[in-house]
């Protein structure tokens, strides 16, 4: 079974009454196959339609319905496994897992139990104030997603929405290689970035299309391992990092007060921030698993895996190091603008043909700041990638300076219009006239006779002068001429 | 008129092709007979109404020259395949009164044949049965009788009864261990499951997945033919169904077997089997001798295992394929104090005793610490049957067994001994967990006057030689009893 080698960076053990604890974690992420139609039925799978709308007769459970593989699906999980580096299994199988629930229609989910179609493999991730960390892949296999029951629409009666019944999942295990919340949703993170790069899942947590279980333990730091509980369904990194602190934190308590842990499946509570038990393992069903007998196992060919694998659009990692090399900006940058590929993108078109590093500054400094204020995503910004680098580009050309393009594309944010538009409407050009700057450099050198004897004797004080002149020019004056043309005048 | 119930399936569409009657004609007669035959318990429902317009829409095909292969042809369909907008039931309450909204894969090739449906047959509850005395329709009476009432065998046993008592010219059947075969040697009639994979699953109500297979119950092994060519075909929705062209196996069934080699297993043979059936086998393997074939002594080492085996995996899979009946979205319901007492009732209330003994059975089997030793030995034991029958195509080209290790017995005497009535599987189950087809002939009469079937099994996909070996068979055989109609 697993071993936990790596031992926690001693900034991330957790201090107890009786010493310090290791956190180790593990996830199962259910990643929703991007997929117009469902794992093994011709049924639709839009997200938002008419309840019980996109559900077909094999998804109902009707009688002598059969499922029928659905190939792109296959080539979606074989692509994720490609950008997973893990092995892909030609040889893989169905299983069916029996349970009874009103949402499961035909009393068993299929799924991959014994032959997953991926096996091991493994990703960097980065996690924020911490070193790589290299996290290993268990498994990827596919199954179906469950139907949707709805218990608050009726006071004594559920509803049952089968629209995501029978919608390919693929769930992606990790070996139990994080050791923090942060590492756990970095992980977490960098899966999501993987997947949307690929184009195999969207990643959106919110509608659920992404989620993950979270396996959570503690150990003395390089200890043996830990009982460990399973959190189900968290669905933000925020709360995979709050649901892991609290579980934690509440496995050291009970353990310091003499207690033991219970391995079980527990619920995280946003609300409450805590875990609360869901089933223990003796209450643990029996899936009964079996081959599913409606399909036959998947033979995949090597060249299948090979034209796929020849095809794969450039991952994370890859585009990261591209982004150092072509944009030479640095490596921190380059990981923070590609975990996303709607970051990447973004960066790809603004940096282009301009200075690389403003732009990657830009990104990651206003625009990024303006969108989180506003809690936006970077798909819905306001300010598009062309229009930023239409704003880079009066930079770049003395047009404005750096100080005054921070208002302009306050302005843009807001909806004021481009750069151009917003610079001539408010009359912001920097003022490059080298007669309007040295009328204005004298006024500052007349008014202020004491600091020019000083400012002769330590250069150092000319910051006051280029001050005095930027002010009085309402921050128009471009500060190269004014320095030089001071220079000049206080004869340095 | 009465006489047209008489003629078989290939006589009855060269009467229509002749215009010598038409398909009206030739239903209204069936309907009548069906009619009359109402203590055969045959059907669950009947279609009469709909079997007559069909039949008139047929003649006006006929009329326009676009006659299908079944054209006009009133034939019975086993509960157990969906039928568009009428009742199925699959002989089990738990479906209340569930009419697809969709038309099995079989019977839609057989419409679009020009197939007449008079209407669903009975069967065993789920097709798990040998005698038809699952069914919660009530059982179906063989036409053959003794001095007391006999089942018809099961669990296709309103088909072969139905065909029996010529109240429909031919029907659908499906065979998981033996359910069409055994009803066929238990009723004069000729019976075949094809190779696993020749005839889409879709829409037949499910009981076993790896071993169901549908096929014809007939009146001659070229009425069969007939049938299955029609029946079988590749079906995209069934991933089991196989991408291959029939044969052409009505003209197989004429086809000399000089110089065939047929295979006489010595496994085959078992204790307490009446002395009657192995001179029958004896006989028959005298018939094939003349006929021109040789025989060949071959050894299937792991027969006895067969069943064993086919009782673990088949109540396996459909422990698994009968959970969504679950009173949630059609069918019978009982409402309890929650979900899980929902479950409880509704199933308690819509399951016979066999189908939840079944469904006990293949839970069990499935369960954690259980599963190595019964399932994953029995899927392990039908990898052996398998490679037996491959060595013994080494040596044979077909097989020739009983169907059956015994006459129909009277209603009601192995109802509550389910060993024993596992047991009339012993020499069917073997085809189904090899997936190979298999034909019951029709071969004579025991002592009491009650028929006795001969089996041939062939190899995968060789229906060819099956129909060949059977149409021998049947033509030395010449079994040409028919039962007393005592129903009428």
């Amino acid at each position: 079974m697993f071993t936990a080698e790596r031992v926690a960076d001693e900034k991330d053990w957790v201090k107890g009454e009786t010493g310090d604890w290791e956190v180790i974690i593990g996830l199962e992420v259910h990643a929703q196959v991007a997929s117009n139609s469902k794992l093994f039925s011709g049924a639709a799978t839009k997200y938002g339609s008419e309840p019980n709308s996109q559900v077909s007769l094999v998804d109902a459970g009707m009688p002598g319905m059969l499922p029928v593989m659905n190939e792109f699906c296959v080539e979606q999980a074989v692509r994720t496994g490609l950008g997973l580096n893990a092995k892909i299994n030609l040889f893989s199988r169905f299983d069916r897992k029996n349970y009874f629930y009103v949402d499961l229609p035909q009393g068993y989910q299929i799924s991959q139990f014994e032959h997953p179609i991926v096996g091991e493999g493994e990703i960097e991730i980065e996690p924020e104030g911490g070193e790589a960390v290299m996290v290993g892949i268990e498994r990827l296999h596919l199954e179906q997603d469950a139907g949707k029951s709805v218990h608050d629409l009726s006071d004594d009666e559920t509803y049952v929405d089968l629209n995501r019944c029978g919608v390919a999942l693929m769930e992606i295990v990790s070996k139990p290689d994080m050791r923090s919340p942060e590492e756990a949703s970095a992980y977490v993170d960098k899966l999501r970035g993987i997947v949307r790069a690929l184009g195999t899942c969207d990643g959106d947590m919110e509608k659920g299309n992404m989620r993950a279980d979270v396996n959570v333990s503690v150990r003395r730091p390089g200890g043996e391992l830990g009982t460990r509980c399973e959190i189900k369904n968290v669905n933000s990194l925020r709360f995979i990092r709050q649901a892991i602190m609290h579980e934690a934190r509440r496995h050291i308590d009970i353990i310091e007060d003499g207690g033991t842990i219970d391995q079980e499946t527990r619920l995280y509570d946003s609300v409450k921030n805590e875990t609360r038990s869901m089933r223990s393992k003796e209450d643990a069903h029996d899936y009964r698993y079996f081959p599913d007998p409606d399909l036959l196992p998947l033979q995949l060919e090597q060249s299948f895996v090979d034209a796929i694998k020849a095809n794969l659009p450039e991952l994370p990692d890859q585009r990261k190091a591209r982004f150092v090399s072509e944009f030479g900006i640095p490596a921190y940058d380059a990981g923070v603008l590609t975990v996303d590929k709607t970051v990447a993108d973004y960066y790809e078109v603004v940096a282009t043909g301009r200075d690389a590093k403003i732009a990657a500054n830009w990104m990651m400094g206003d625009l990024f700041g303006a969108l989180n204020k506003a809690q936006i995503d970077l798909s819905d910004s306001p300010v598009s990638a062309k229009a930023l680098g239409g704003l880079l580009d009066r930079i770049g050309d003395d047009t404005i300076s750096g100080k005054i393009a921070k208002q302009v594309f306050e302005k843009m944010f807001e909806g004021g219009g481009t750069a151009d538009e917003i610079i001539e409407r408010d009359g912001l050009k920097q003022v490059t006239d080298t007669g309007a700057i040295e009328a204005m450099v004298q006024e500052a050198l007349d008014a202020n006779p004491a600091q020019v004897e000083k400012a002769k004797l330590n250069p150092k004080l000319l910051g006051f002068f280029v001050g005095q002149v930027m002010k009085a020019s309402g921050g128009k004056a471009n500060p190269g001429a004014v320095n030089k043309i001071l220079r000049a005048k206080l004869g340095l | 008129m009465s006489d047209l119930t008489k003629l078989t399936l290939e006589d009855a569409l060269e009467g229509m092709t002749k215009g010598d009657f038409s398909s009206v004609e030739l239903t209204r007669a069936h309907v009548d007979a069906c009619m009359e035959a109402s203590d055969l318990n045959a059907f669950v429902t009947t279609t009469f109404e709909q079997a007559l317009n069909q039949a008139k829409a047929s003649d006006e095909r006929r009329a326009k020259g676009e006659a299908g292969s079944l054209e006009g042809a009133p034939l019975g369909v086993k509960d157990l395949f969906c039928t568009e907008g009428v009742k199925t039931t699959a002989g089990s309450q738990i479906l209340g009164d569930f009419k697809p909204p969709y038309e099995s894969s079989v019977t839609t090739n057989m419409k679009a044949d020009g197939m007449v449906m008079l209407g669903k047959l009975n069967l065993d509850e789920f097709a798990m049965g040998s005698s038809n005395e699952t069914s919660s329709y009530g059982n179906v009476v063989n036409p053959w009788k003794k001095d007391v009432e006999l089942v018809p065998g099961g669990s296709s046993g309103g088909s072969a009864a139905a065909v029996a008592a010529d109240i429909c010219l031919g029907a659908t059947a499906t065979d998981t261990g033996g359910s069409i075969r055994q009803p066929a040697s238990f009723t004069g009639t000729v019976g075949i499951k094809p190779t696993y994979g020749r005839c889409s699953r879709w829409g037949v109500v499910a009981f076993a997945s790896s071993l169901d297979q549908a096929g014809p119950i007939a009146k001659t092994v070229k009425d069969s033919a007939i049938l299955l060519d029609s029946m079988a075909g590749y079906d995209p929705k069934d991933s089991t169904s196989l991408n291959v062209d029939n044969g052409d196996w009505v003209a197989s069934c004429e086809k000399s077997i000089k110089g065939l080699r047929i295979g006489i297993p010595k496994e085959y043979t078992v204790d307490g089997m009446p002395s009657e059936i192995q001179t029958l086998w004896d006989q028959g393997i005298e018939w094939m001798k003349d006929a021109g074939a040789e025989i060949v002594p071959v050894s299937l080492p792991h027969t006895k295992y067969a069943l064993p085996a086919y009782y673990i995996v088949a109540p396996a899979e459909a422990s698994s394929n009968l959970a969504r009946y679950d009173g949630m979205r059609y069918g019978t319901r009982v409402d309890g104090e929650n979900l899980n007492d929902t479950y409880e009732r509704t199933r308690a209330a819509g399951f016979g005793p066999e189908v939840q003994r079944r469904i006990m059975i293949g839970t069990y089997v499935l369960s954690a610490g259980y599963y190595d030793a019964y399932y994953l030995q029995a899927q392990k034991v039908r990898t052996r049957i398998a490679q037996d029958f491959k060595n013994a195509w080494e040596t044979c080209d077909a097989l020739l067994t009983p169907t059956c290790p015994s006459a129909p017995f009277a209603i009601g005497r192995k109802v509550n001994d389910p060993i024993t009535m596992y047991l009339n599987d012993i020499f069917t189950v073997t085809a189904n967990l090899a997936g190979l087809p298999g034909i019951s002939v029709p071969a004579a009469l025991d002592g009491d006057g009650l028929p006795l079937g001969l089996q041939i099994i062939g190899k995968a996909l060789d229906e060819d030689t099956v129909f060949a070996a059977a149409g021998a068979l049947e033509k030395a055989a010449n079994f040409t009893a028919k039962p007393n109609k005592w129903w009428v």
